[in-house]
């Protein structure tokens, strides 16, 4: 294998981990806020044992996603080289601003947050959970505008060898970028959501405490559905920005080789790049992929073959991811309309089989965060900045395939053994559940015999 | 073309300050298993550091970032040049950075010793590369037109190696002042004992990497065409004395601010000696990455100026607060209440 494709493969390694992490961390730690301030109103100590319960797995968590974040901002100068030297000196502002604003925030507040317990006044406490939620979701906001200028680049002209910033203003406020922020968070929100209601609904299975699981269950769908709901409108403004910016990209979604007027989405087909066609296509819902790329039935989409084939992104990929995360997503709302239904009806606890799908759901928004990114970034190929910079040109050039191979090794190792012992703590401390938090003395180490 | 003398000047300041705070938690992390006699002052020690290595940890990111943006070329040529360096002191930071959050999750003693491992190896390691890296940026770079000409090896030569001991002494003594100011009784004699034992070895580290720079670097020309700049290595020298006299005097947080002083102002004698440079080539200057050659347009760079100008003093406000909230030291009876958070 050649050095571009172990860059590529560590860089879409180390970024699919580290967004295994980063997901949990945006909606958990506005759960966790939530429930922090719920204690601060109301003087409810029950609370207090949630935000510290719930705290606890945040916390777990959040440790590797901070750690595995910083590795993401150095591979741009050891592997893509040339990629930082033709686009630093627009992608370098966000990733600066991102670590003066965001990261000094979340990781400042984080540290008062832990020990700040009894060194500052419960509200300020409050308050520095929240910091450390803003800080999570304005890192998101800056990593995802430098994202989205990888795939719609504006405000930038080529001078000196180089794309260089003319338009901050047009970096910032596109609306690639903002759609591509919001449709990402919320898709994080819904796995601190589910994450929630997945280990609520186990300890509600096995009569656990009760209250304090169909509280925290009760907090959780609440969330979950505002976030779905937002999902939706989200999601199809983003589609609209790719169908407009990135018609490759939109084309291979929906698997469309032939440009056509009032194109419908076939609910299930099977591309075949070879042929440059679909071997089968069933259910067609006419106009739909009209009204979804323009908002109007009549509008025209452009197929693949209006592209040279080494222009077009790998296409049953792409096809196949997007396909599923919509699938998900709809599962999703099915799913968090139910649990907000029931918990507000107070008949959670009866739902058995409610509560086993909720509990087995928990990978699932995880799995649908990994389909996005699939899409965004697999859906982008062959350009590292769409219609700009192609990947094969961005690499560094002083690196050996052998350089490559051994980081890539080191990081699939090193990355895996973390994984199994952060897996191994967050089911550890969920299992136990909040044993202590409700002054039960239990040995740590040991799981509480149900 | 001030905005590029700004922006070195913003860079230096960014990496002094980065080992200013990062080189204390960095140094408890080192020092440890070695003064920590115990579990409980194990968990003491790493205590002290514990609200505020997160934090002191982010000036690394901020100074990456701003190398990103306001020199891109160098950015991009010096990680990948040090590749290999860079690589093992990410991976070093990972493993630190868990450790702290998982040390203290599972009760058992070889899950400790896991921990304990990685968080003495994911201190050591950056603490003496970075002093390695910065070693080999004031000697130059083997770099010309077709790229870098070294590797790993190359960057352990007899200087190298050098900035790396002075990096690590400076780290030591560093965290042993600030456990003398964190801690009390027992620990706290022990860390100022290693203090003022410590200081002879990094007394003649500073001398000798004094001395050899001027055979071995190019950075004393700036000085002797602007003699006012050795006010700057003045600084550092008055700063190290008179932390002996204070760690004798048993005023640790005013030895500990001498020690702030003095990385502040070693870091830049190598930066005030590096300019305009800010990676000399050491084949032919014509390649070198200067702040002129290397850096961002006009325009982004006073994007830049304006966010850096806003926010890093509201990062300063409350970090600053962070250490007033955690300035008592850390005790037996604060871990054993199980509510107060600590690792």
């Amino acid at each position: 294998m050649d050095a571009l494709l172990l860059a590529r493969l560590q860089f879409a390694i180390t970024a699919m981990f580290h967004f295994l992490f980063v997901p949990l961390t945006l909606g958990i730690s506005i759960i966790v806020a939530v429930m922090e301030t719920l204690y601060v109103k109301t003087g409810n100590v029950q609370y207090l044992k949630m935000t510290k319960f719930w705290g606890k797995l945040f916390l777990i968590n959040f440790a590797l996603g901070v750690v595995t974040g910083i590795t993401l901002e150095f591979q741009f100068g050891t592997n893509w080289a040339e990629y930082a030297r033709y686009v630093g000196d627009i992608f370098g502002a966000p990733l600066a601003i991102e670590a003066s604003v965001a990261f000094f925030l979340e990781s400042t507040f984080m540290g008062i947050w832990i020990f700040g317990w009894k060194r500052i006044s419960k509200k300020a406490h409050a308050v520095a959970v929240w910091m450390v939620a803003a800080g999570t979701s304005l890192s998101a906001l800056w990593i995802l505008t430098a994202n989205a200028w990888m795939q719609h680049p504006v405000g930038y002209v080529i001078n000196n060898g180089r794309a260089e910033l003319v338009d901050f203003a047009a970096v910032a406020l596109s609306g690639y970028a903002w759609s591509k922020f919001l449709h990402t968070v919320l898709g994080g929100y819904l796995v601190g959501a589910f994450f929630v209601m997945g280990v609520s609904a186990y300890h509600i299975l096995k009569n656990n405490f009760l209250d304090f699981f169909k509280k925290s269950f009760r907090i959780a769908a609440a969330f979950a559905l505002m976030s779905c709901l937002a999902e939706v409108a989200v999601g199809d403004w983003h589609a609209r920005e790719v169908a407009r910016t990135q018609p490759t990209k939109f084309a291979a979604m929906e698997t469309i080789w032939e440009t056509r007027q009032g194109a419908p989405i076939y609910i299930f087909a099977i591309p075949d790049e070879a042929t440059e066609r679909n071997t089968m296509e069933i259910l067609p819902v006419p106009n739909m992929l009209s009204i979804l790329a323009e908002h109007d039935p009549h509008a025209t989409v452009q197929g693949l073959k209006d592209f040279p084939v080494s222009e077009r992104p790998p296409v049953t990929l792409t096809f196949v991811s997007f396909r599923l995360m919509v699938g998900l997503t709809t599962l999703f709302i099915l799913l968090s309309v139910s649990g907000y239904v029931f918990s507000r009806k107070e008949t959670l606890e009866k739902k058995t089989w409610f509560l086993k799908i909720m509990v087995f759901s928990m990978p699932l928004p995880y799995l649908a965060c990994q389909l996005g990114w699939l899409v965004a970034e697999v859906g982008r190929q062959p350009w590292i900045v769409y219609g700009l910079m192609k990947t094969s040109d961005a690499v560094s050039k002083n690196i050996t395939a052998g350089q490559a191979a051994a980081s890539l090794a080191g990081f699939a190792i090193f990355y895996g053994l973390l994984a199994v012992a952060d897996i191994y703590l967050l089911v550890k401390f969920s299992k136990n559940g909040p044993a202590e938090e409700m002054g039960h003395s239990m040995p740590s180490g040991r799981t509480i015999p149900l | 073309m001030e905005l590029q003398m700004l922006w070195f000047g913003l860079w230096g300041l960014l990496w002094a300050v980065y080992f200013m705070l990062d080189g204390f938690d960095l140094g408890v992390g080192i020092l440890a298993p070695f003064i920590g006699k115990s579990e409980m002052e194990k968990r003491i020690l790493i205590n002290t550091v514990g609200p505020v290595w997160d934090g002191n940890e982010v000036w690394l990111l901020a100074a990456g970032g701003v190398t990103f943006a306001a020199f891109p070329t160098t950015y991009a040529y010096m990680f990948s040049y040090l590749y290999a360096p860079l690589l093992i002191i990410l991976f070093a930071l990972i493993g630190r950075g868990v450790s702290f959050e998982f040390r203290g999750k599972v009760d058992s003693d070889s899950w400790r010793k896991t921990w304990d491992i990685a968080l003495f190896l994911g201190s050591l390691v950056p603490a003496l590369l970075f002093g390695v890296a910065f070693g080999n940026i004031f000697q130059g770079l083997p770099m010309d037109a077709q790229g870098y000409h070294g590797s790993l090896l190359t960057l352990l030569n007899p200087y190298g190696l050098l900035a790396g001991s002075l990096f690590l002494l400076l780290f030591l003594e560093h965290a042993a002042i600030w456990v003398s100011v964190k801690t009390e009784g027992e620990l706290e004699a022990r860390a100022r004992a290693l203090a003022a034992k410590l200081w002879w070895l990094l007394l003649l580290a500073a001398a000798g990497f004094l001395v050899l720079t001027a055979f071995a670097t190019k950075l004393y020309i700036n000085f002797m065409s602007s003699p006012a700049c050795f006010a700057v290595p003045a600084a550092a020298v008055i700063a190290l004395l008179g932390m002996k006299m204070l760690i004798s005097g048993k005023k640790s947080v005013a030895a500990f601010f001498s020690s702030c002083v003095t990385i502040v102002t070693v870091t830049f004698t190598g930066v005030i000696g590096l300019f305009p440079n800010l990676i000399p080539s050491s084949l032919d200057p014509r390649y070198s990455l200067t702040a002129f050659n290397s850096s961002a347009s006009q325009y982004t760079l006073k994007i830049m100026t304006l966010v850096v100008a806003i926010f890093i003093p509201i990062v300063i406000a409350y970090q600053v607060w962070t250490y007033i909230i955690f300035k008592h030291p850390v005790t037996e009876k604060d871990l054993s209440d199980p509510d107060s958070g600590a690792y």
